[in-house]
């Protein structure tokens, strides 16, 4: 194991996979001359060239389509969108181009690509640069949605997805590149679709996914000195989601909180409520709570930012709901 | 209008032959589109339905300038670009009749029309969307460091929409081999276009990207052929991508459920229009020329006929999807 940064751990798949693949290419805003607005793709322009590392005009409808057209020609595209907000500029490309190519050519036509980048809130960067989308993909048929939470699984997911022959829509987390962990050496790949217990417990399941993952294991800790033990279950792909490996959790604990940082509203807390529900009712001894983001567009304050976030205070307290303890 | 033939005595046996069969391959289209439309009175055809009457000797000309190995996109009106580039008649209709034996299956439909082995990549119907898409292509026969060309046709509609000027900026800072042929019918479904673009001349956009760019004349399937080779040159040879502005016109309404000529424009304006019918022009042409004579004619008249009317019978009696088609292809097994 080696302990690296999440950002450098994206950095080694992509390199990684660059050097297995020539078909794999990095095309998006700033990832050459400039090394990656995060730093992702530090290096890798001197190591591959501007024909693999390619700077594009800000265009995210025209460079993600780009991508969807190389792929149609058989070339593997990893597309960086800046962040994620950006993106809705493109989803024309990612739904009615990328994500339908198969199905409407009866097979002909696959599309392996990956879409990637930061998404959800940082700090203070006001309504247009704080969103959290990936309940929008995860509702298109034909795209996977995956969103690693630790170093390890940025590494093993990623490669995973590069390797796929679908679009992929890989959801990255802008407070987290920073974030390090211990990572395998070697090859290291994470399945897509195939969900993590990040911790075991007995009492109350929570399921997290990307930034709420350490939001969740904090919130753990917390409830663990209240004398409750929680598992919390990353399900790390939420399309195709792990719903078996969430649903044997509940079935241990009978109680669950799903949280998300995204909205509400046919959020990824209603798919797994969904699960739940159908596959877990007899177990069931409460019914499940969803923490989210709040159902505003994020307000720049400091203040009413925190109150918009899902936190680990409102998991515990979420917690002792299911519980019956509150 | 012979003023581009060579003269016959001079006509090398191929050419003549290549000359008949696009005139062939336009007559195909246009029996062709007449039966979908019949058939679609019938009910036999669904959903939308735009028809390509009119405006044949824009797709046949820019197929006879491809290699097979080039890459071809378009709109939604496409049946007459899928048929000009070699997809059968029958895996067409069928696919317009939605069954199992259409070109996708029967689950893309008029508008979604594929051929891998042809490397026609669709059928696309969000107007302008495609356009990034021959980028693409073109930005992977460069990667591969090939001598193919992608050529991607769109409606004069698609040039105000952001998607045909970012993919045609990139195209040309890359230099890519893409050639972006804008088939101006004069009309965005009814709305015409000194309507809707602030220039008229939709090849002067091309300055905006300092790309070379052509005005055809579309009813004319040898000008189209001819400006058509100019740009695959271009793109071969230096990987330069071109936008050639082709002006047709579309003898048909919009789609199906569109009148012939509604109120957006009159039946005059159609008329005029008719009268320089592509095939018609073209076959006279070619008889001037001694290229073609009645009896040939009537041959192949009858011969396409026979060929369409196959491929109506082939759609018809083909069994529709099975019901396991529903789930499959929406993701393909494993990975590289």
């Amino acid at each position: 194991m080696t302990v690296l940064s999440y950002r450098d751990a994206l950095n080694q798949a992509l390199k990684e996979e660059m050097a297995r693949d020539p078909g794999v290419f990095l095309m998006g805003e700033e990832v050459g001359v400039y090394q990656g607005a995060y730093k992702v793709s530090r290096g890798l322009l001197e190591e591959f060239g501007p024909m693999r590392i390619v700077d594009t005009p800000i265009t995210e409808l025209g460079f993600a389509g780009v991508g969807v057209g190389a792929a149609m020609a058989g070339l593997r595209p990893v597309i960086e969108f800046m962040t994620w907000n950006f993106a809705l500029l493109a989803i024309d490309q990612i739904v009615n181009s990328a994500a339908k190519m198969l199905y409407m050519s009866g097979g002909q036509v696959a599309i392996p690509i990956v879409f990637r980048g930061p998404g959800g809130a940082a700090l203070q960067l006001g309504a247009q640069h704080s969103q959290s989308f990936e309940a929008w993909y995860a509702n298109v048929p034909g795209l996977k949605v995956v969103t690693p939470a630790t170093p390890a699984d940025a590494k093993g997911l990623l490669k995973s997805a590069i390797r796929d022959n679908n679009p992929v829509i890989f959801i990255e987390g802008e407070m987290m590149y920073n974030q390090k962990g211990e990572v395998p050496e070697g090859e290291h790949l994470v399945p897509l679709g195939v969900a993590e217990v990040k911790r075991a417990g007995t009492d109350v399941t929570l399921v997290g996914h990307s930034k709420m993952v350490a939001v969740a294991l904090k919130a753990a800790e917390e409830l663990e000195k209240q004398g409750i033990s929680a598992e919390v279950v990353d399900p790390r792909t939420l399309r195709p989601l792990d719903l078996p490996t969430i649903v044997a959790s509940v079935r241990k604990t009978n109680r669950c909180v799903v949280v998300e940082e995204g909205w509400p509203f046919a959020g990824i807390g209603s798919a797994v409520v969904d699960g739940i529900q159908r596959d877990a009712f007899d177990d069931l001894d409460a019914p499940v709570l969803r923490v989210s983001g709040a159902d505003v567009p994020m307000p720049y304050n400091r203040q009413l930012e925190k109150l918009a976030k899902p936190d680990a205070a409102k998991v515990v307290a979420a917690a002792r709901r299911v519980l019956y303890l509150d | 209008m012979t003023d581009t033939l060579p003269a016959p005595e001079h006509a090398p046996a191929a050419e003549a032959d290549a000359l008949r069969r696009m005139l062939r391959d336009m007559l195909v289209i246009r029996r062709f589109e007449e039966k979908a439309a019949e058939a679609y009175a019938h009910g036999k055809i669904g959903g939308f339905c735009h028809l390509y009457i009119g405006q044949e000797a824009v797709a046949v000309g820019a197929m006879a300038a491809l290699r097979k190995d080039d890459y071809v996109l378009t709109s939604y009106r496409e049946h007459g670009q899928a048929l000009a580039r070699g997809v059968s008649a029958r895996a067409v209709m069928a696919e317009l009749y939605g069954k199992a034996t259409g070109s996708s299956g029967g689950k893309g439909g008029s508008m979604h029309i594929f051929d891998a082995a042809t490397n026609f990549l669709g059928g696309h119907a969000i107007v302008g969307g495609h356009i990034p898409l021959v980028t693409g292509v073109a930005f992977a026969i460069k990667y591969r460091e090939g001598d193919q060309v992608a050529l991607g046709f769109f409606g004069e509609a698609a040039v105000n929409n952001g998607a045909f000027h970012e993919a045609l900026n990139m195209a040309a800072v890359w230099r890519l081999p893409a050639i972006y042929i804008c088939e101006n019918n004069r009309y965005g479904m009814g709305t015409a276009l000194e309507r809707a673009s602030a220039i008229y001349d939709v090849a002067q956009r091309a300055c905006s990207y300092d790309m070379p760019a052509e005005v055809v004349d579309g009813m004319d399937v040898l000008a189209v052929r001819d400006a058509v080779a100019r740009a695959v040159k271009r793109g071969r040879e230096r990987y330069v991508p071109t936008l050639l502005e082709i002006r047709t016109y579309r003898f048909m309404g919009h789609s199906m459920s569109d009148p012939i000529h509604g109120h957006y424009r009159t039946k005059d304006e159609v008329e005029q229009a008719k009268a320089k019918d592509p095939i018609h022009t073209f076959a006279d042409r070619l008889k001037a020329d001694g290229m073609l004579d009645d009896d040939r004619w009537q041959t192949m008249e009858a011969e396409v006929a026979d060929e369409v009317d196959d491929a109506v019978r082939f759609a018809d009696e083909s069994p529709d999807p099975a019901p396991e088609a529903l789930t499959s292809d929406v993701y393909r097994d494993g990975s590289s």
